[in-house]
């Protein structure tokens, strides 16, 4: 088995990320502007923005709030400038990323106007990033690691190959006192009953159950039009062989290993706080809008098969791409960071494939950028519940 | 043995997935049942792309298709043993 310790850099409030950046965080989209100016003046800052932020109310509200907290307080980022059309609401996310210890400050636009809040923020911004190069890594266990996990632009070599292996990823660092989470509650549709029984106890089988009820309700019935086989599978699924939602939910669910179970159930974007094991998220199973939210729940380091070549990335967690597809491989290999192409002719076995995939998620921890980060990579895509106020 | 031309899931499943590109009709494939690690084999009828599948014995119009053991959908027209069997002639059962 691969080694069983990383490099990482250890925050304030103790958890451990594997990146090390200075975010500009817009509260709203009208911030957007003077945050990618801060991001401008300022090398080795990043801004992250995004469509949403006003006039959201109830449960999409709190929804928008929590992502935000979460992404300034996962321990990937350094340091946070926030910046908000007002300043109520400002502070309200610098009040709770500022509950994980780290450099917080926010600045609000409404009299003050884009350029003097640029100016403020940019010298925080030069502030943070000069602190913020200073830190070092130290040597962490697994038990230290958050993974997240989600597939996309599937085909039946993901459900043969590429998640099986990351299910092989799972059992082995379950086992070490890993954190490990999957979503995509739309995609489950079909292997439901079979997913509720990896449930650690019947209670938590049932509340995956419910969960996943309340989306068929909710939003499946009264907004399909006939029928979901025009975007569940996707257009690239069924190119690549995926005929039914059934088919795909049993690929898809093969990225829970065989013997890890879960322990809890997670609202979306909210952190895990049972303890290690693995978690299932409420979640879209559009890649962006799901990788986004298990950042902002703080998972540091993402897995992601692909069968067709989806090629997401995420702007604070490396997500590390595989695939079994050989002729994904040669034609889109630049997206690619472990090809388990071997599986299926039959060089490689699951327990060797999911050592490579272990390896190459140690190296990007230690630093190794992904693939998708070295092609600028960045979709942070908020999840909104229902139309504004 | 060489590398296979198509694999299947478990023993009980009724079709197979394609792991080669340039299946043609006529074809004489080889094939790996991976749970019990069996070699099989399978005359394709249909070309049948990298990834797609083929139908490991008769299906009849109406049958359960089984794959991982389970059932993901139903055909919505006959498929002969070594046919391609995808959205054209299987369907979900779920919406």
């Amino acid at each position: 088995m691969a080694q069983s310790s990383f490099w990482g850099y250890r925050r304030e409030n103790n958890r451990v990320g594997v990146r090390n950046h200075v975010i500009i965080l817009p509260l709203d989209d009208l911030s957007n502007a003077a945050c990618e100016a801060v991001a401008n003046n300022i090398q080795g800052c990043m801004a992250l923005p995004h469509h949403y932020g006003r006039l959201q109310f109830g449960e999409d509200l709190e929804l928008h709030f929590r992502t935000l907290i979460g992404t300034g307080s996962n321990p990937n980022v350094a340091a946070v400038v926030v910046i908000g059309i007002e300043p109520v609401w400002t502070k309200r996310i610098v009040d709770g990323i500022a509950a994980t210890g780290k450099p917080v400050e926010g600045f609000a636009i409404e009299q003050n106007g884009d350029i003097n809040t640029i100016a403020a923020a940019s010298r925080k911004a030069k502030e943070y990033v000069q602190w913020a190069s200073e830190k070092t890594r130290e040597e962490c266990g697994l038990g230290e690691l958050w993974v997240s996990t989600k597939c996309g632009e599937s085909d039946t070599t993901s459900g043969l190959a590429s998640n099986p292996t990351v299910g092989n990823f799972i059992d082995k660092v379950d086992v070490q006192g890993a954190t490990t989470c999957f979503g995509e509650t739309s995609e489950l549709t079909g292997a439901e009953l079979e997913c509720a029984k990896r449930g650690v106890t019947p209670e938590i089988g049932k509340k995956f159950l419910a969960t996943w009820q309340a989306y068929m309700d909710e939003v499946i019935e009264p907004f399909k039009t006939s029928d979901l086989s025009d975007s569940q599978p996707t257009k690239g699924n069924i190119e690549g062989g995926l005929t039914t939602i059934e088919e795909k939910a049993f690929g898809n669910f093969e990225k829970i290993g065989k013997k890890t179970n879960f322990v809890d159930v997670l609202q979306p974007a909210e952190a895990p706080s049972s303890g290690p094991g693995l978690y299932f998220m409420d979640t879209s199973s559009a890649a962006a809008e799901c990788v986004t939210l298990q950042a902002a729940a703080g998972f540091v380091v993402h897995l992601f098969p692909t069968g067709q070549g989806n090629i997401i990335g995420n702007p604070i967690e490396p997500v590390i791409k595989l695939t079994a597809n050989p002729r994904t491989v040669r034609t889109m290999g630049e997206h690619v960071d472990v090809d388990v192409s071997g599986i299926l002719r039959r060089e490689m076995n699951m327990d060797e494939a999911g050592d490579a995939l272990l390896d190459m998620t140690i190296r990007t921890c230690n630093g190794r950028l992904t693939a998708a980060e070295a092609l600028g990579h960045r979709e942070f895509v908020m999840t909104k519940l229902y139309r504004s106020a | 043995m060489t590398a296979p031309d198509f694999l299947v899931h478990e023993t009980k499943d009724t079709v197979g997935v394609i792991v080669v590109e340039g299946i043609e009709a006529g074809q004489e494939l080889t094939g790996w049942l991976m749970e019990t690690d069996e070699t099989l084999s399978i005359t394709a009828l249909d070309p049948i792309p990298l990834g797609h599948k083929v139908a490991l014995g008769d299906i009849a119009n109406g049958d359960t298709i089984i794959k991982y053991s389970h059932d993901i959908g139903k055909a919505i027209a006959d498929i002969g043993k070594g046919h391609h069997a995808h959205v054209h002639n299987v369907k979900t059962k779920r919406w």
